[in-house]
């Protein structure tokens, strides 16, 4: 059973339609301790860092998401729930969860780019089982403002290029970060997802 | 390589697909949801919904079309038309969409841009704006609303600063003037307006061969294009345009 954290930010829609697609069982909700007891953990999120985070801290979710990570089962962070997992963010000056090291930062309108960078992608993947069946340079879909920097090269798994080179996948034992939205990523987004539920 | 996205446009009547020659004359072409997993399978890179329903007690079909979409496709889609309040927004992402854009409300009531920012993100809010050639305007540009019927005191380089300001994370621009027409899309207004704002804009109106396409992302400045009559009518198919733009050195999804 998978859990898909429901911490009202954004909307579940399309996770819920991507993982039905699939033929996953799981459960969207906003009670740790039935997320605790799944063994896979899908931790989403659309939105701004600081909020997500106060939601976080007042619901006990953010605990059992730390929780859950240190468990050793799998966890996939999606957009805000990938950038959450990192140590901190830019974004109104968010201290975040901490699981993986490294820090989130906003794109520079200085670099003649719109921002948000919204769009599709390609990214570069260093073939983890996330990434299985995925071509090298596929195409992902983004919609974001701030992006990861992993502190250490080691945690990452994907990378591309928006004016910079910035963490478009991240990887720390059983704890996966995406960037870019693989259940609006097309038939390479769905490929991503159904390695998350089978190989892991 | 960031790329370039074609958006398919569709026009939806209680239910179903039409499609006007400048916003006059719809045609039915079609079941919205098969359409739209259709082009998915096409290679769409996002789809838009436009629902031209004129009553308020139909809205509840298009919610539906909605959620069936959101059940069958797996790329970012938004949805126009009608939207005026929060509890509208709101309506239409929660059935799944990704993104609302709001056009007439938002001339009317600028803050609806602002309050659904801070509800759901810029992201998810979408500025259509429809635009047709006026001399008497300072940039040249006059805004009209109620589908391109109403003539408002508004110029359209203006309003598009000031819905970013507000909050608007992306702008679909429409050339009232190539609308339908097939003879490009308006790259003079196109440019201007996209290299004055910082938020994505998509060219709309006026897409009939692909070589339109070429244009707008290359002269016109356009990160995004939309098409409709182009691919409703079987001309061609996306996947004909991005070889087309592929050819072109233009970087799209294949």
């Amino acid at each position: 059973m998978i859990g898909v954290v429901d911490y009202k930010a954004g909307n579940l829609k399309s996770v819920d339609s991507a993982l039905s697609h699939l033929g996953a069982e799981f459960l969207i909700s906003d009670k740790p301790e039935e997320l605790l007891r799944c063994d896979k953990m899908i931790f989403p999120g659309v939105g701004e860092a600081k909020s997500a985070m106060e939601v976080l801290k007042s619901s006990g979710l953010g605990q059992a998401v730390r929780e859950f990570a240190l468990s050793g089962k799998p966890l996939l962070g999606i957009c805000l729930g990938a950038q959450i997992v990192f140590d901190s963010s830019e974004e109104r000056q968010t201290e975040c969860l901490g699981i993986i090291p490294g820090k989130v930062k906003r794109f520079s309108s200085q670099m003649g780019l719109k921002v948000p960078h919204m769009g599709w992608n390609t990214i570069e993947h260093n073939n983890i089982n996330l990434f299985k069946g995925v071509k090298q340079n596929s195409s992902f879909y983004f919609v974001h403002s701030y992006y990861i920097e992993a502190q250490s090269q080691g945690n990452i798994a994907a990378s591309c290029e928006y004016g910079l080179n910035f963490t478009a996948a991240a990887v720390k034992d059983n704890i996966l970060a995406c960037q870019f939205h693989p259940e609006k990523s097309g038939e390479a987004g769905l490929q991503l997802l159904d390695n998350f539920l089978k190989l892991y | 390589m960031f790329q370039k996205r074609i958006v398919v446009c569709l026009d939806v009547k209680e239910g179903r697909c039409t499609k006007g020659i400048k916003f006059k004359d719809n045609i039915d072409v079609g079941d919205p949801v098969e359409m739209a997993a259709k082009y998915y399978r096409d290679g769409a890179d996002e789809l838009v919904f436009y629902d031209i329903t004129a009553s308020h007690e139909k809205r509840g079909i298009m919610i539906d079309v909605v959620r069936k979409v959101a059940e069958q496709i797996f790329i970012p889609f938004s949805v126009g038309g009608g939207i005026s309040t929060l509890d509208d927004i709101k309506d239409v992402i929660l059935a799944g969409a990704e993104k609302i854009s709001v056009n007439s409300s938002a001339v009317k009531n600028p803050s609806i841009i602002e309050e659904g920012a801070s509800l759901f993100g810029s992201q998810c809010i979408v500025l259509g704006m429809d635009a047709a050639a006026d001399p008497s305007m300072p940039s040249g540009y006059r805004v009209f609303i109620n589908g391109g019927r109403k003539a408002m005191d508004l110029d359209a380089l203006a309003w598009a600063k000031q819905a970013e300001k507000l909050g608007a994370g992306e702008i679909v621009l429409n050339s009232i003037d190539a609308d339908g027409m097939k003879t490009g899309y308006e790259l003079n207004l196109t440019k201007m307006i996209s290299e004055s704002v910082g938020i994505p804009l998509v060219a709309s109106g006026g897409a009939g061969v692909p070589s339109h396409l070429t244009d707008v992302f290359k002269k016109g400045s356009a990160d995004a294009a939309l098409i409709a009559s182009m691919v409703h009518f079987g001309d061609y198919t996306v996947a004909d345009i991005k070889k087309h733009l592929n050819r072109e050195r233009i970087a799209v999804r294949m």
